[in-house]
């Protein structure tokens, strides 16, 4: 820089303060036009990492929920998450509703949680919001904790027959996908 | 030799960094401050440029890297996944290949450059070899790189590379076998292309970085061929050249840009668009244009090992070019007969490209004979006669004499002239 200040430009006999600031002007644009160049080209290259349309096209899947039966779940992929859907009985609907806001650690009703018209349906993404683990109480034989959900065996979370967390280190209830029911027996994640 | 440094930086945190770690100094000694002959023209832009090449292909290949699979049933469906699907993929794989050729066009003028003005002399020897070495890891990663989208021409440029290596007696198969991991090109060839595509930039950055250091130690040549004998002849790498250089660095962006955006397939071919087919060779097959000159060298011998020597011969001649030349004026400028020679040696070049480029039939086999004959002859017969018979023209007393003589007449306004002397 100092010999920039130096240069053939700055001859005796000008004022200083007219060509100092032309050349800063120029130093300026010039800089300028560089930045622009190189975020012209950094950009895309960043954007390459971002999920591509392929990966996109994955963003969504229908699910049949008509061969799952009352007190069962079943397991879907979305977007490489697991989705845990659970046909609730009826005593599982009603403890969830039951429950006082006041003792949630991630306070929300049920009916926040399920669609209208369908509170036999719990639809969650499978991941504890702890630390990312796979819960249990999927399968008949395994644990669902204390409160009839799931049971995360990472750090003992546990979670209730609305995926709200109610014991343990997870901060948040399981997390909820968009989706919409296409019929009676069919939704459409994503 | 321990010891701090006593840096001159004035901002505190800096110069608690190059007071353990003097790179800013060296910095500022190596590309601030130091001292560079003063009459470069325009043709002394293409090491930068061949610099900014390297990290526009080291940038976009290892984004490409991270969606391609070098997997002999998905490579090819890989690369059109990163056309189609991969957000600016196009760009990537685009700029990528395009880039390749790019590298090619401005290391062949940086060769002939340094062909021209006796760059390889005395004492920048070891410099003009590193170069060598440079160019030939550029061609193994090119090759290799041309080889991974796995398409007809990529396959088939790799089995006829490949069995160049056949032709040496005894040893041959079982080294083709050994580059192939198998006994013919397959899985196991593109997998270690792959690697070894991914590892050889590496590699030519680390031989890079031995080629500037040693042109740091010997300084570079310039138009006239003669050292600057001190102050008066240099000027300050910055800002002069780092200006110099950002102007033809624009320059060769458009250009780049142009065929990118509007021709990006210019230098390709169209088979390679076909998944590669182990059982049908196709009807043309030739290698990427920055290798035709080779590839006309080899079909030009009619003699399976005699051919592959040739085409090796080319390149090692280049290492002993320096002792070749026999002649202490560096500068073409100062020899009228090495001048015409330089510019037929070219020709026979771009004649041989030519012919790389057409099937041996006809005239271009002549053609083809006579230009390789003329490559060799020039180097080994030529280059040492004519050191001693050409009588060069008298060279000028130093570089500011020559410069300030030349063109616009009288010292330059203001401070150009003399102001670098005071610096230094």
């Amino acid at each position: 820089m100092s010999v920039t200040a130096h240069a053939p430009g700055h001859a005796s006999g000008h004022e200083p303060g007219h060509d100092a600031g032309k050349r800063d002007f120029l130093k300026l644009v010039a800089a300028a036009g560089a930045a622009v160049g190189v975020g012209a080209i950094v950009w895309p290259m960043i954007d390459s990492m971002n999920p591509s349309a392929d990966v996109l096209a994955l963003g969504s899947v229908e699910v049949d929920l008509a061969p799952v039966p009352v007190g069962q779940a079943i397991t879907v992929v979305w977007r490489g998450k697991p989705m845990f859907i659970r046909h609730r009985s009826p005593e599982e609907i009603k403890a969830a509703q039951d429950v006082k806001l006041s003792q949630l650690t991630d306070p929300q009703t049920d009916a926040e949680r399920v669609k209208a018209g369908h509170e036999q349906w719990l639809v969650v993404i499978g991941i504890c919001t702890h630390l990312g683990c796979i819960p249990l109480g999927n399968k008949p034989t395994d644990p669902r904790g204390e409160y009839g959900g799931w049971f995360c065996p990472c750090h003992g979370s546990q979670y209730d027959t609305s995926g709200r967390v109610r014991h343990g280190p997870a901060p948040l209830n399981l997390a909820l996908a968009p989706y919409e029911f296409t019929s009676d027996t069919k939704i459409k994640i994503g | 030799m321990a010891g701090l440094h006593k840096s001159e930086i004035e901002n505190p945190v800096l110069n608690w960094i190059d007071t353990r770690l003097p790179v800013i100094t060296m910095m500022q000694k190596e590309y601030g401050v130091f001292p560079t002959p003063r009459n470069f023209n325009y043709l002394w832009n293409f090491g930068a440029l061949a610099m900014v090449v390297l990290m526009i292909m080291i940038a976009s290949g290892i984004l490409l890297a991270m969606h391609y699979t070098p997997e002999k049933t998905m490579a090819f469906d890989s690369v059109e996944a990163i056309m189609r699907d991969v957000n600016f993929g196009w760009l990537l794989r685009y700029g990528h290949a395009n880039g390749a050729s790019m590298f090619f066009i401005v290391v062949y003028i940086h060769i002939f450059r340094g062909l021209y003005y006796g760059s390889y002399k005395a004492p920048r020897e070891l410099l003009w070899m590193l170069g060598v070495v440079i160019m030939l890891l550029m061609m193994a990663t090119a090759f290799m790189g041309y080889v991974l989208p796995w398409g007809q021409m990529s396959f088939w440029g790799a089995t006829v590379i490949t069995n160049l290596f056949s032709a040496f007696p005894l040893v041959g198969e079982h080294i083709v076998t050994w580059l192939w991991g198998g006994f013919s090109v397959d899985n196991p060839t593109l997998n270690r292309f792959f690697a070894l595509h991914y590892l050889l930039p590496f590699v030519l950055i680390g031989v890079i970085f031995l080629h500037v250091a040693a042109l740091h130690i010997t300084g570079s040549n310039n138009p006239l061929g003669i050292d600057p004998k001190g102050p008066q002849d240099t000027l300050p790498f910055h800002p002069y050249y780092t200006i110099k250089d950002s102007v033809g660095i624009c320059v060769f962006l458009i250009v780049y840009a142009a065929v990118v955006f509007f021709a990006p397939n210019l230098f390709g071919e169209p088979d390679n668009y076909i998944p590669a087919n182990p059982l049908a060779t196709p009807a043309e097959i030739v290698p990427e244009w920055y290798f035709l000159p080779f590839y006309a060298i080899l079909r030009s011998v009619p003699d399976k090992l005699g051919g592959v020597l040739m085409m090796f011969g080319s390149i090692i001649v280049l290492f002993v070019l320096p002792w070749l030349d026999t002649s202490p004026v560096r500068s073409a400028r100062f020899r009228p007969v090495y001048r015409v020679f330089f510019w037929l040696q070219l020709l026979a070049c771009i004649v041989l490209g030519m012919v790389g480029a057409h099937r041996p039939e006809g005239i271009w086999v002549i053609l083809g004979r006579v230009s390789t004959a003329w490559y060799f002859l020039h180097f080994l017969v030529i280059l040492p006669l004519l050191g001693k018979l050409e009588r060069p023209l008298p060279l000028p007393e130093s570089i500011s004499r020559a410069v300030l003589r030349g063109g616009g007449g009288g010292p330059l306004p203001g401070g150009a002239t003399a102001k670098p002397m005071e610096k230094v």
